[in-house]
């Protein structure tokens, strides 16, 4: 098992592949792909079982991975590519034409270790349910781990999913909220704010815990109480910054959707630690 | 004229809820969800018997689509149940983006489609739905006729790969079609050889389409009867066989006549052999309370307006 210090270091080149990436496509969606760098390499790196040699759609067996907030799909990609579903130099192609790397992530491009579309929000927690109840009639107890925005929450259906996942027990799901407090017209809290999050999955039965979402230490812990958490299932409120690891690009919405020009790109990049190698 | 009878009458739901419970026995990956409908979608007999293959989700259709796309992931093949209205218009991103562009296996099985849902009225009375499923790419569209197609279409959706919409209805109508038929995606039925006008007929209007064809035949006319079961992918083959003997053409669907069976009809005819075609449908509007007879009489839909509709476009060919 990698240690959280090679961790950081993956993550570091996580966030390199990012910038690049939006860089060279002149858009997408850096902030939260940034923010989430840890939550990625943690569990590709060292939580989830799974089989990047041999991607099977169906997953049985493995641990699976939902992104429901699909904009911050260079994050995935760049995770993806680095723990070896597809060749890192293809990561160069994403949001171009004749692209497996689409603005938001599809099966229907046929990409290694994408299961579900995802980017009209709001659907990715139903569709987690759905994998961990076929787990489940499966006899399977592997997990089944969800992403979502926090701005996603703003949407009704992640609400009939809540209702739905503690009512059914459905305690092999774990999801997590990328807690970052911004969303494209500005803060959560001025555009619709959430009120007590935490209390609202609460009350809907859940198992809730709050962590900074870049520790990995505290992220791991949290794992690890949420796969023992029996009879309901858990959500994990990770604090983060939007744009995490580059100082100008840290704590604002104002990176949500904007790719770096030239200059910024290499100021952020100086900030950056290439570990495994640009692609 | 072929001569078509029946001994007894039966919603085509029921079809689809006789046919679930024979593929609880024989397929052990098929999953019912069901949106509190149970009972109108006749799923009882399926809860009963394979309680851990049944999914309560409540009144939250949008989660229901979704989940059904997430039980694929672990090879399931889940069938979702509820009216057709909850079944499309209320959940259309849903189905275009965890269902049709992902790829998934999931089969969305439409009761009380059209005006014969009745007394409700329009909110429940969906005349969209062929037109909204039709255009998602990869999305295979079936309207079955009585309750055998019906039963028959249902267990064909399980072995077929991919997405799926199925649209069936609340009313009992006559059960005319063979008990064991075969029923075979994107194939049409002749239902009556004929040389002067092809009756293109889907759901509920087949029967309608029979007696306006035994009406037809009193006064000589010839009507080749055709069920398009399947709109999508749409038998263009048939179509235009059976268009290139008899001159002209009558589509009938208890469905808007914009975006149905009768436009896909319209394109393949304009693209490939431009012919008379006349459409009963009802003409962008929506629906209102009545019993399913009132109803389909007052916008036009029975076995009379097919008649006229028949003589119209057999006009037409000899202008």
């Amino acid at each position: 098992m990698p240690e959280h210090k090679e961790l950081e270091r993956i993550a570091s080149q996580v966030r390199r592949d990012v910038l690049r990436m939006v860089h060279g496509a002149k858009g997408g969606h850096p902030g939260g792909a940034l923010g989430c760098a840890e939550l990625f390499v943690l569990l590709y790196f060292k939580v989830m079982k799974h089989n990047p040699a041999k991607f099977s759609m169906d997953g049985i067996g493995e641990d699976i991975f939902i992104l429901s907030n699909g904009h911050i799909s260079a994050g995935l990609y760049s995770t993806l590519a680095r723990a070896g579903y597809f060749p890192v130099k293809e990561l160069a192609t994403h949001r171009k034409i004749n692209s497996r790397l689409q603005g938001h992530p599809t099966p229907h491009a046929h990409l290694e270790g994408v299961r579900i579309a995802s980017g009209s929000l709001g659907q990715g927690l139903s569709v987690g349910i759905g994998a961990a109840q076929a787990k489940k009639l499966n006899n399977d107890n592997t997990n089944v781990f969800v992403l979502m925005g926090d701005g996603e929450q703003q949407e009704g259906q992640v609400w009939e999913a809540a209702m739905y996942a503690a009512h059914h027990k459905v305690d092999n799901l774990i999801a997590f909220i990328d807690y970052n407090g911004q969303q494209i017209d500005g803060p959560l809290k001025e555009v619709m704010d959430l009120g007590d999050l935490g209390l609202k999955y609460k009350a809907f039965g859940w198992e809730v815990i709050e962590v900074i979402g870049h520790e990995f230490a505290a992220l791991d812990d949290a794992i690890l109480v949420a796969k023992q958490t029996k009879g309901k299932p858990t959500v994990i409120l990770m604090k983060t910054n939007m744009g995490q690891g580059v100082d100008f690009m840290a704590g604002t919405h104002k990176w949500h959707g904007v790719a770096p020009n030239d200059d910024e790109l290499q100021r952020a990049l100086a900030q950056l630690e290439e570990t495994l190698g640009d692609y | 004229m072929k001569k078509y009878t029946f001994t007894e009458k039966k919603d085509t739901r029921s079809g689809f809820g006789d046919a679930m419970t024979e593929l609880g026995k024989s397929n052990p990956n098929v999953v019912a969800l069901c949106a509190d409908l149970t009972g109108s979608l006749k799923l009882e007999k399926f809860q009963q018997l394979y309680p851990e293959r049944f999914f309560q989700v409540g009144i939250a259709e949008a989660n229901m689509i979704s989940i059904a796309a997430g039980l694929t992931i672990g090879g399931k093949i889940p069938f979702t149940a509820t009216f057709a209205n909850f079944s499309t218009g209320r959940v259309y991103d849903q189905i275009r983006q965890s269902v049709a562009y992902s790829g998934k296996n999931v089969k969305i099985c439409a009761s009380h489609a059209g005006l014969t849902l009745g007394e409700d009225g329009a909110t429940h009375q969906i005349l969209e739905d062929l037109g909204l499923m039709k255009m998602l790419p990869e999305m295979v569209v079936i309207n079955p006729c009585d309750y055998n197609q019906t039963k028959a279409a249902t267990k064909a959706i399980a072995e077929y790969v991919g997405p799926v919409y199925l649209r069936f209805g609340r009313p009992a109508i006559p059960v005319f079609t063979a008990a064991d038929q075969v029923f075979e995606i994107g194939k049409a039925w002749t239902v009556n050889e004929g040389k002067d006008v092809s009756i293109f007929a889907t759901g509920h209007m087949v029967w309608e389409a029979i007696k306006a064809g035994e009406i037809l035949a009193e006064k000589g006319i010839d009507a080749e009867i055709i069920n398009i079961h399947t709109i999508k992918p749409l038998d263009e083959k048939a179509i235009l066989t059976s268009v290139k003997k008899t001159g002209c053409a009558v589509s009938a669907e208890e469905h808007n006549i914009l975006g149905g069976l009768g436009e896909s009809i319209a394109r393949t005819l304009s693209v490939h052999a431009p012919a008379p075609l006349e459409m009963i449908g009802t003409q962008d509007t929506f629906g209102e309370s009545g019993t399913p007879d009132q109803l389909m009489e007052k916008y036009g839909l029975t076995a009379n307006n097919i008649v006229e509709a028949s003589l119209k476009a057999i006009e037409r060919k000899r202008k």
